[in-house]
Parts: structure tokens; C-alpha cells; sequence
């Protein structure tokens, strides 16, 4: 127990505070709907950078089909809510044809880890999007589906924009403190010893292909709850949002911030959710700075923004205190 | 019946088509380990400089032959650009390459879009091919047996080049043992950029070829990397045998699907890669599991 109260952990429990009251009070301080709009936007987004990361962060497979699985999620809520049914049987179809989904996904994909994996997740995630855009009987194509109206779970309707903040507010936090507990597990520790040392995880005796499933099913709920999130927060959904781009979009949140790291991901989804908000003021298309700061990150700073930081803090800390450098952590990727 | 000849030989055309996109990529793959993600942005950056040139888009005018090899060497010089200053600099770290091809796939498709705009640009048929054979009461459109004639020509001399030259010993060796081949003197290093080269201007020649019966537009990029990817996925990587294969296979079932359950055409594909993937993963003619 007594390390809970170290001094490291003190500043992190303060910081925590920090960010907690920060989040909190935003509507209040931060004045006009289009920030409140802007802070909605991150918090769905880093939980669905928070579900990629499952994967590339602690499973070691890197996933760019994933925009492929939150438009199916998407898709699902939009579809239920045109024909007719209410809110909540929309959103639990949403979720469950979003873990199917990422369960077929993953017995596909789970063939082959590494580049393999990329692949596969690849085509499957680009054959819905040609489903999403081809099929139009059911998804109307390029139109899109429109989504009318928000729910109101308790009587607290979510179509002003202050109260949607306080929902994927409340829906961020669970988020954060599942993945906090998930990596914590025993079962977290399996999965970064598959993704570290597969064979001898193998040899040990734990089932190596279970344990990245049910990563991926994590994965896939994580995904489809930010997808949820996603239809209500634009009211719509086309074949845009399942995208190449899209996936490429969610995982440079993961990389860019850290992959493996817990703060990670919502760094970067801030990250890459102010700049193409603050950028599409200027330029018209955000692509080709999509791809710039993708080649500039994994060339210049792999690591990521939360580990590269942290990196910086303890050489200054250390420095000060005289102790001798860390070695760097290694981690061996499988092939 | 006719219906189903035509159909046949248009599936056969664009199998001939994907085959010289997905051969390249499959030797990328197969050497460097690497799904190289700019491959869908090369094939359209060759349609659209090819194309280009054939209308004087640039101030001179090529006829369509000159303008399919100037472009294809273009773009052949550009993948060389790529490898040797980007990806080089990450060696052995095969996610980081991949991630970096799928940055530049971006950037390649903004820069098409800044300076060709948004508009689909029409390839006019090359001068002597726009016409049609007839043969038993069927009509075939003379470009597209061109385009078969053409892909089995480029089949013929990339196994060629494999199977019979220094050159191809030395891919072959580097594809199968990389740091075996480095031990006994290959610069294995240096195939790396002959070959993405090589894959970049035939995906680029593909681009061209394909640019009369496709037409050239934003996004044409992430239409055909899919593809690419399934026929490798199909075919097995890194072999010659199993692109040729794996791509009429996908041309057979996307003109087909295209045809007969136009809705579903994406989706259809879906099913020989389940199969692939369940039975032999390796793909068919592949020799390990990427």
C-alpha cells in the first residue's frame, strides 16, 4: 500500500484532480457552443482511440480497419432509428452487431499477426466501406442515413449541446477507468506478454490466439460505444466515416500520442481533433496534412508524444537526484 | 450468351490489369516484408501524368505508348525517391514503413486532387485499338484484348527476369532468405529500391493502360489497393505465379458481382479472401503466413 501514497504517485492523484475538475467545469469557463462541440468531439473520439490502442498498444496488432467496425456500429443505430425503434433498443443492436462484427474481424484477421494483420483488417475495413456505399437499399449510398433526434435517458434531454458534453463525459470516464483496470489485470499482463514474447507466452501455456479474441472484443465495444456516440453527436452517417482515412484518422491519435500508454490516446485525439478543427478554418482539405504529420511522427518520434515526454521528465527529474538513467524499455514486436 | 462472353472478357482484361498492379506489390511484399500502401496512389499518379501527356496537359504531346513509358519511368524514379530517403530510414522496422507508405498515400492523393481537380479525366483509346474483332457472332472491343495481350507479355518478362537472370537469382534469394543472401554478398539493400521501383512504374503502367476503360479519378487510389491487397492475400505473397492466379481469380469475381449483384460487388470479394484465410492462410501459392 505504501507505494499508493509515493511521491509519484501523489502528483499523479493531483494531476488526476486536475484534469477531473478541468473536464468537469469545462461548459462553465470555455464560453460558446462550438467549443463545448469541440470538447464532445475528443472525448468520443479518445474513447475510440482508447479501443484501437487495446490492440496496437497492448496486443501489438495494428488494426486499419477499425473505421470500418465504428461505421458498422454507426450504421446499426442509424438503421434501427429509421425504422421505427426507440433509442435504447437501437443503441444495444448497435453494440451488439459492433462486437460480432470485431468477432468475425478477428477470426479472420487473427490468422496472421504483424503485417498480416494490417492486411487483412485493411481489406475487410475497405469491403465496408464499399458495403456501406454500394448497398443502397439499406444505406443509401453517398446520402447517408440522417438520425433525428437524441436520446433523453432519465429525462435529461441530450440535444443541448452542454448536456451532451456531461454524457460522453460520464461515457469517457467509464471508458478510461475499464481500459485503467483491463491493463491492470492479470489478463492485461497476459496480453502484453503475447505481444511481447508470443512463443514463450505460448510455451508457458496460455492460449495465445484466445487472449488476443478477447482484446479484440474489448476492442470492438470500446468502438462501438464511441460509435454510438459519434451518429447522436452529427445526427448522420455516410460511407465517408468508414473511410481508409478515418482509420488512418484514429490510429494516428494512438500513435501520435503513444501507443500502450493509458494517456496516450486522448492526447492524441485532442491532438488530431484540434488541429484538423483549427485547420479546416484554413485549408480545404486536411489530407495532406494527415500525411505529413503521419511520416513526420513515425520518423521523428515513434514513441509517441506521452512516452517522449515522460521520457524528457524523468532525465530532468533523475538529473537532479543524481540516479543513475533507467535503461529504455524494450519491446520486441512480433514479426 | 453473348452477355457471358463479354462478360468473360472483360473479367479476364481486368484480372490482366490487377495483375500488373498486384505482381509488383506481391515482390515489395515479398522482399521488404512490407504491404507497401502507396501502391493504389502510384497506379493513379501513373493514369493521371500518362494521361496528361497524351492531351498536353504539360505543354508537350506524347502518343499513348511514349506516354505510358515516360510516365511509368516517372513514377518508377519517384518509388525509388520513396524507398531510398523515407523508408530507409526506418530499416527493419517493417509497421514503421508501412505506416510511413500510408502517410505518403495521403499526400499523394491531396497533391492528384490540387492539380487535377476533382473531375474524372477520360483517356482517349490509343490510335488503331478503337475498333473491335469479331469471332463467331461475338464482338470484343480490340483495347481490351490488347490490354490481356499486354499483361501475359509483362508476365512472360517478369518471369523471365526472375527465373532466368542475375538479377532475378539475387530478388529470389533475398525474398527467400534476406540475411542468408546478405552473407554470401547480395546488397540486398539496394534490390530493395530496384524492386519497389520496378513495382512502382508497372503499377504505374497499369495506371495508363487501365486509364481508357476505367477513366482517372480522386480516389481511383483506394479502389484498387484493395484489390491489390486481396489478390496478394489470395495469391500468396512474393509469388509471381500466385499474383497471376490471385488477380484473374478478383477479376473474374468483381466483373461478375459487378454484373450480377451490383449492390454486393464490394462484398462479394469477401468471400474467397474467408475462404483464403481459413483454409491456407499462406495464400495459395504463398510459402509462409506474412
Amino acid at each position: 500500500m505504501s507505494e499508493i501514497f509515493s511521491a509519484d504517485n501523489r502528483l499523479r492523484f493531483i494531476a488526476l484532480a486536475i484534469a477531473l475538475a478541468v473536464l468537469v467545469s469545462l461548459p462553465f469557463w470555455v464560453s460558446g457552443i462550438y467549443y463545448i462541440n469541440v470538447g464532445s468531439q475528443i472525448l468520443f473520439f479518445a474513447v475510440f482511440a482508447l479501443g484501437l490502442n487495446i490492440l496496437v498498444g497492448y496486443a501489438g496488432l495494428v488494426s486499419l480497419g477499425h473505421a470500418g467496425l465504428f461505421g458498422i456500429s454507426a450504421y446499426a443505430t442509424a438503421y434501427m432509428l429509421q425504422h421505427g425503434f426507440g433509442h435504447t433498443s437501437a443503441i444495444m443492436m448497435a453494440l451488439v452487431v459492433g462486437v460480432a462484427s470485431m468477432a468475425l474481424f478477428a477470426v479472420l484477421s487473427l490468422r496472421s499477426s504483424g503485417i498480416g494483420f494490417i492486411m487483412i483488417t485493411l481489406a475487410l475495413g475497405q469491403i465496408l466501406w464499399g458495403l456501406a456505399y454500394r448497398w443502397i437499399s439499406v444505406t443509401d449510398g453517398d446520402n447517408g442515413i440522417p438520425v433525428r433526434g437524441r436520446p433523453a435517458p432519465f429525462g435529461y434531454s441530450l440535444t443541448d449541446p452542454v448536456h451532451f458534453y456531461y454524457a460522453s463525459l460520464i461515457v469517457f470516464i467509464v471508458a478510461v477507468a475499464m481500459v485503467f483496470i483491463f491493463v491492470r489485470s492479470p489478463f492485461g499482463a497476459a496480453l502484453m506478454g503475447t505481444r511481447d514474447q508470443p512463443r514463450r507466452m505460448n510455451a508457458l501455456g496460455y492460449h495465445v490466439w484466445m487472449i488476443r479474441f478477447y482484446a479484440c472484443l474489448f476492442s470492438g465495444l470500446l468502438t462501438a460505444v464511441s460509435a454510438i456516440l459519434f451518429v447522436y453527436y452529427t445526427n448522420f452517417i455516410s460511407p465517408q466515416t468508414l473511410s481508409l482515412t478515418a482509420s488512418a484518422e484514429v490510429l494516428l491519435m494512438v500513435i501520435s500520442g503513444g501507443p500502450g500508454t493509458l494517456l496516450g490516446p486522448i492526447v492524441g485525439a485532442t491532438l488530431v481533433v484540434v488541429i484538423k478543427t483549427v485547420v479546416s478554418g484554413f485549408i480545404e482539405r486536411w489530407n495532406f496534412l494527415l500525411g505529413a504529420i503521419f511520416v513526420a511522427i513515425v520518423i521523428l518520434m515513434p514513441e509517441g508524444i506521452v512516452p517522449g515526454s515522460a521520457r524528457l521528465w524523468r532525465l530532468v527529474t533523475r538529473k537532479r537526484t543524481a540516479a543513475p538513467p533507467a535503461p529504455a524499455a524494450t519491446t520486441e514486436r512480433t514479426p | 450468351m453473348n452477355f457471358w462472353i463479354v462478360l468473360t472478357v472483360n473479367s479476364i482484361t481486368f484480372g490482366g490489369l490487377l495483375f500488373l498492379l498486384a505482381s509488383g506489390f506481391s515482390l515489395i511484399f515479398g522482399l521488404m516484408r512490407i504491404p507497401n500502401l502507396t501502391h493504389g496512389s502510384l497506379f493513379m499518379l501513373g493514369a493521371y501524368v500518362g494521361g496528361s501527356i497524351v492531351i498536353g496537359l504539360f505543354g508537350f504531346k506524347l502518343n499513348f505508348w511514349l506516354a505510358a513509358v515516360l510516365a511509368s519511368l516517372t513514377v518508377a524514379a519517384l518509388g525509388a525517391l520513396i524507398e531510398r530517403f523515407l523508408l530507409r530510414q526506418l530499416p527493419g522496422d517493417q509497421l514503421a514503413q508501412v505506416l510511413v507508405t500510408l502517410g505518403i498515400s495521403f499526400m499523394a492523393a491531396d497533391f492528384c486532387l490540387m492539380v487535377w481537380g476533382g473531375d474524372p479525366m477520360s483517356v482517349a483509346t490509343p490510335e488503331g485499338l478503337g475498333g473491335f474483332a469479331r469471332a463467331g457472332g461475338a464482338v470484343f472491343p480490340l483495347y481490351r484484348l490488347a490490354i490481356i495481350a499486354i499483361a501475359v507479355v509483362v508476365a512472360v518478362a517478369l518471369w523471365l527476369l526472375l527465373d532466368r537472370t542475375r538479377l532475378g537469382a539475387m530478388i529470389r534469394a533475398g525474398v527467400d532468405d534476406p540475411d542468408m543472401a546478405r552473407v554470401v554478398g547480395i546488397r540486398v539493400s539496394q534490390l530493395f529500391t530496384i524492386v519497389f521501383a520496378l513495382g512502382a512504374g508497372l503499377a504505374a503502367f497499369a495506371g495508363i493502360i487501365g486509364g481508357p476503360i476505367l477513366s482517372v479519378y480522386p480516389g481511383l487510389d483506394q479502389d484498387m489497393l484493395p484489390l491489390a491487397l486481396l489478390v496478394v492475400i489470395i495469391g500468396g505473397a512474393g509469388s509471381l505465379l500466385g499474383s497471376f492466379v490471385g488477380s484473374i481469380l478478383v477479376g473474374f469475381i468483381y466483373n461478375f458481382g459487378q454484373a450480377l449483384l451490383p449492390e454486393l460487388a464490394y462484398f462479394v470479394l469477401f468471400l474467397p479472401m474467408l475462404l483464403v484465410l481459413l483454409l491456407r492462410p499462406q495464400g495459395l501459392f504463398g510459402r509462409h503466413v506474412p
